[in-house]
């Protein structure tokens, strides 16, 4: 691939990229009210989406792994973003030590 | 500093701490890919979206035509057209300019902290809102320099576990969102189906088939009170 191909390329994704990111805005601003049922499937979206990034990893995951999890998610139920994520990066990256 | 700068800064730093692997991983392929240093780069912060960059990159290696890379970062993106529909009702504050800026920094870990802080009721303010994305923008292109310069050094990714930090502040997000209405069947719904999707569909689809079903499964749930009311007076 050449230089120009390569730039237009990223230039593209760029694009194709900031288009996914104001288009949900920009058609739904154009709806003076929201309705309800629309309003609950929005108020979805953030852990629906998310959870989409963790499932499959958990499902493929061993034991190491999912303990890194299981320790995440119990540490959240009590703590903020910054102590729940060492706790679970501590949790794998020991016992990947101690297992392998 | 004022209190929205601090609270922007503080979240940041786990982002940070959890996506500096995967900026170092990044620069490494992209030169292994066959891109410059300076491309890469440039990538990172014009795209400004981890995952679909490594796809990219993954697809520059093969002989595959230009508008088709550009189409697979754009599928493996698509689900910001729902953060951007969502993220977007918070920007009330937000100028018509600081809104164009504001979608540009729109990643996963700042739709879920934007999100979570409209949710505590505290304000999506812009300078709280640059304050988190800056740090998170600078750090990940200052990563894609390193990692393009220095290549593959990472000595033992799996013994540091970097494989596996990003699923890991994934669920801590997942975990934040605990409190909303119909919580855990949404997020066992999209659990099942982005399992089943990965399997039989293959990624990045599973990201959009597996958010689809947790996002219906909302809409077709009954409503409760007042959503309930004003409904019916929609319909």
């Amino acid at each position: 691939m050449s230089d120009t191909t390569m730039v237009l390329v990223i230039l593209g994704a760029a694009l194709a990229t900031y288009a996914t990111r104001i288009g949900g805005h920009v058609v739904l601003s154009r709806f003076r009210t929201i309705h309800p049922r629309v309003e609950a499937g929005l108020n979805a979206v953030p852990a629906a989406v998310l959870t989409t990034l963790v499932a499959p990893e958990a499902f493929n995951g061993g034991p190491v792994e999912l303990a890194a999890l299981v320790v995440t998610a119990l540490v959240a139920t009590r703590y903020g973003m910054l102590p729940l994520f060492l706790a679970g990066a501590a949790t794998l990256i020991s016992l990947r030590f101690l297992i392998g | 500093m004022d209190s929205e700068i601090r609270d922007g800064l503080r979240s940041a730093a786990p982002v940070v701490i959890s996506v500096l692997p995967f900026g170092l991983l990044f620069g490494a392929l992209a030169v292994d890919a066959g891109m410059s240093v300076s491309q890469a780069v440039m990538m990172s912060a014009t795209v400004f979206a981890g995952a679909s960059q490594m796809v990219g990159i993954e697809l520059f290696g093969q002989a595959i035509a230009p508008w088709l890379i550009v189409f697979s970062v754009f599928a493996v993106n698509f689900r910001h057209v729902l953060y951007s529909a969502a993220a977007g009702r918070r920007f009330t504050r937000f100028s018509v300019w600081q809104k164009a800026l504001a979608f540009f920094f729109l990643t996963d870990p700042q739709f879920a902290e934007t999100e979570a802080r409209g949710e505590r009721d505290k304000p999506v303010t812009f300078r709280w809102y640059v304050a988190l994305a800056v740090p998170i923008f600078v750090f990940w292109i200052a990563e894609t320099w390193l990692g393009a310069l220095f290549g593959r050094m990472i000595p033992d990714p799996h013994a540091l576990g970097i494989d596996f930090l990003l699923p890991i502040y994934f669920l801590g997000l997942v975990m934040s969102f605990r409190k909303r209405p119909l919580w855990l069947p949404v997020v066992a719904a999209s659990a099942v189906v982005s399992i089943i999707a990965w399997r039989f569909v293959g990624s990045p689809w599973h990201v959009s088939l597996g958010a689809l079903a947790g996002i219906v499964l909302a809409m077709v749930a009954p409503l409760k009170g007042e959503a309930a009311e004003a409904g019916r007076a929609g319909e």
